[in-house]
């Protein structure tokens, strides 16, 4: 889907904009690190860089506090951070990429169903088989995300409605109403399930380890590869379906690619963290603003972003009420609707 | 739902009826419509009654409502099943008639008191007062009950949503949006609570967030009953006024309708029978949304109509209650059931509209 020499300055810029893009990308890299680390080091028990250092590189030896040192950074603090950092980016460009295939600037993944369906998924699989590991039922969420991911777009492509912004939101919907119902059916009369969604419904980072986390890694740079080879169609889809076919883009081939990337993006960060909503709505406004509409830039921001929030979101929740711990998808929304207030009411939704 | 549904009403002009300073269009065909809607609702309301573990014959229920029954069954249906059968009905009518005036102020038919936020509030307060206990929380469900500070969350999240999207007057859109966002909020806070909360308040709490009808007392019923009349009243007063709003603000404003005065009055009267309907049988989702949708359909009409949106309304959730009471293998809240139901019912409506 190359553009031609004629357009390409068009969509790229000036030089001065692209070196500017280059160095905000740059910049975001650097706050992700920084805030990794802080991650690392906060928490029930405060550790200094040094101690965090050490316990990341140090071989193993025979002092006590050091080797809890190492436990803490290695087993507990790691994983959360990482996978913040992956679920981050994911439902990040995740949600750059829905809003870009909708055209609709109140399209956010778990508009899809995503997160009605791995959380069915869940506690049927909880109520069925009695499972209690994360490892376990996590296969079963990213199932159930995907299925009703696919669900819902489907329905919202039959007929002349495809497309429609509204047609989405509804056919969302109706599916997660539907199976949030179902949810609930199973849930009162299994109290294991009961027990195991209430956790699952707040959308946490904590918890999992890296038998979980790599796996659905793998899910999510599929996920990422397909998003990249699609950002060119999308740019050009923007200008408009008609344009679009105008100017060689075979529209079916990329709405396909574009929607199995948001699945499986969506799907795999839904089934390590649980339900996260308004993170990929807000980054990837954040990004517009930055970039502007060139979604070959935007997505990358929007990931970045997102792994910043989600990091930064779970650092605040270990904060604030302590002893215990706010979950990292809780303050997401504490803190994203607010956010989506205000973007509602400058005006920033008029036409949708 | 889409324009489809406005062209059919241009119709040849029906006739209009004049009673001194009021006057309204005779549609014969809504009229039946709503008249066999009531009829049937009636019929439900006695079969909800009548099925129970100690089942009452349909002749006998109606026997016994208007007064010329038997000790027994004066009982059984006055003190036992009357309550929650008649909370049915009122909280039907309350949301229908709500939805019904909230799709025509946002001239959307999306919006529903769902979105608005109310049940967002009600839950999150009702789910506090839950889980929480002890202290103030205690006090505060001793003092006034739990229905009743529901109430007050659902209401006070209403108007925050009104006047969050204010901005030189209301715009539907607007509403539905800040709605969205002012309710995921409210959401957060009920899952933090319910990670935090004991188990088995969880269960309470989780029973009380999806709708139910069980154990409902004549003290609560008699309260929404009351209320959802009053309401009622003011929307009958106040829809003259609104009729001529469909047709635009500009040419409201030109047939002398204060539009701004109308909609204030009216989208209040819509939160706060969404606010009674959720304080009497918790968050029952879908019925304010799917209710006018029916009724529209149903009546032909061209915007939700106001009378046959209550009818459907009690229809559903009546009918949902029995069915979630009797043919299900596990006794379910009667919010499944709604769901169950209406999550499908936009799906139809929306390849319908799209298969056209």
């Amino acid at each position: 889907m190359g553009t031609t020499a004629m357009e390409r300055p068009l969509i790229r810029g000036t030089t001065k904009a692209r070196r500017r893009r280059v160095v905000g990308l740059g910049t975001l890299v650097a706050v992700l690190v920084i805030a990794a680390a802080v991650s690392l080091a906060v928490g029930a028990r405060a550790l200094s860089p040094a101690e965090v250092w050490h316990g990341l590189f140090a071989a193993p030896d025979s002092d006590q506090r050091l080797t809890e040192i190492r436990l803490i950074v290695r087993t507990v603090r790691m994983p959360r951070t990482v996978l913040a950092i992956v679920a981050g980016i994911a439902l990040g460009v995740g949600g750059a990429l829905i809003q870009g295939y909708t055209r609709n600037p109140i399209a956010d993944t778990g508009l899809l169903g995503v997160n009605s369906g791995a959380s069915f998924a869940v506690v049927s699989v909880i109520a069925v088989f009695g499972f209690a590991d994360p490892f376990q039922y996590v296969w079963f969420a990213f199932l159930g995300a995907a299925g009703s991911g696919v669900v819902v777009f489907g329905l919202a492509s039959i007929g002349r409605g495809a497309g429609n912004p509204l047609t989405l939101a509804l056919a969302g919907q109706g599916i997660t109403v539907f199976l949030a119902a179902m949810t609930t059916a199973v849930a009162l009369s299994d109290q294991a399930s009961l027990n195991a969604l209430r956790f699952w419904n707040a959308g946490s980072v904590a918890g999992v380890g890296f038998d979980v986390i790599w796996p659905v890694a793998l899910f999510i740079a599929v996920g990422l590869v397909l998003a990249v080879t699609t950002l060119p169609a999308l740019n050009l889809l923007n200008l408009g379906d008609d344009v679009a076919r105008g100017l060689g883009v075979n529209i079916a081939l990329s709405r396909t690619i574009g929607i199995a990337a948001i699945t499986l993006l969506a799907g795999a960060a839904t089934a390590a963290c649980g339900p996260i909503a308004f993170l990929g709505l807000m980054v990837a406004h954040v990004a517009r603003y930055l970039t502007g509409p060139d979604y070959r830039w935007l997505v990358p921001y929007a990931g970045l972003l997102g792994a910043v929030v989600l990091l930064l979101c779970d650092i605040v929740g270990r904060l604030v009420v302590r002893p215990g711990e706010l979950d990292a998808g809780v303050v997401v929304a504490l803190l994203g609707a607010p956010f989506f207030a205000a973007l509602v009411w400058l005006g920033k939704f008029k036409g949708a | 739902m889409n324009g489809t549904d406005v062209k059919r009403s241009v119709a040849p002009v029906a006739p209009g009826v004049r009673l001194g300073q009021v006057s309204f269009v005779w549609r014969p065909w809504l009229v039946c419509v709503t008249l066999l809607l009531a009829a049937a609702t009636f019929l439900v309301f006695c079969l909800s009654i009548g099925v129970g573990d100690f089942p009452i014959g349909l002749s006998r229920v109606i026997a016994t409502i208007f007064g010329g029954g038997e000790r027994v069954d004066e009982f059984v249906i006055m003190d036992l099943r009357m309550p929650r059968a008649l909370a049915g009905l009122v909280v039907g009518i309350a949301l229908g008639v709500s939805g019904a005036l909230t799709q025509s102020i946002a001239r959307n038919p999306l919006a529903s008191p769902d979105i608005l936020g109310i049940t967002g509030g009600a839950g999150a307060v009702s789910v506090f007062l839950v889980t929480v206990s002890g202290g103030t929380a205690a006090a505060v469900v001793s003092a006034v009950g739990l229905s009743s500070a529901a109430l007050a969350g659902g209401l006070g999240t209403g108007l925050l949503v009104y006047f969050l999207a204010w901005r030189r007057g209301i715009d539907g859109f607007r509403l539905i949006l800040i709605g969205i966002s002012v309710s995921a909020m409210m959401e957060a806070i009920t899952t933090w609570l319910l990670v935090t909360a004991d188990i088995k308040d969880v269960a309470r709490a989780q029973a009380w967030l999806v709708g139910s009808l069980d154990n409902r007392s004549w003290s609560e019923v008699r309260v929404a009953l009351w209320c959802t009349l009053v309401l009622l009243a003011v929307v009958f007063c106040v829809a003259f006024q609104f009729k001529p709003m469909h047709l635009g603000d500009e040419v409201a404003a030109g047939l002398g309708v204060r539009y701004a005065m109308v909609r204030a009055v009216l989208l209040l009267c819509a939160v706060l029978l969404a606010a009674v309907g959720v304080s009497a049988a918790g968050p029952v989702p879908f019925v304010a949304l799917v209710a006018p949708q029916v009724a529209m359909r149903l009546a032909r009409c061209p915007t939700p109509p106001m009378v046959a949106s209550g009818m459907v309304g009690a229809l559903l959730l009546i009918g949902a209650d029995l069915v979630a009471r009797t043919a299900l293998p596990i006794s379910l809240p009667v919010g499944v059931v709604t769901a169950a139901i209406g999550g499908p019912f936009l799906v139809y409506l929306l390849v319908r509209a799209n298969l056209k």
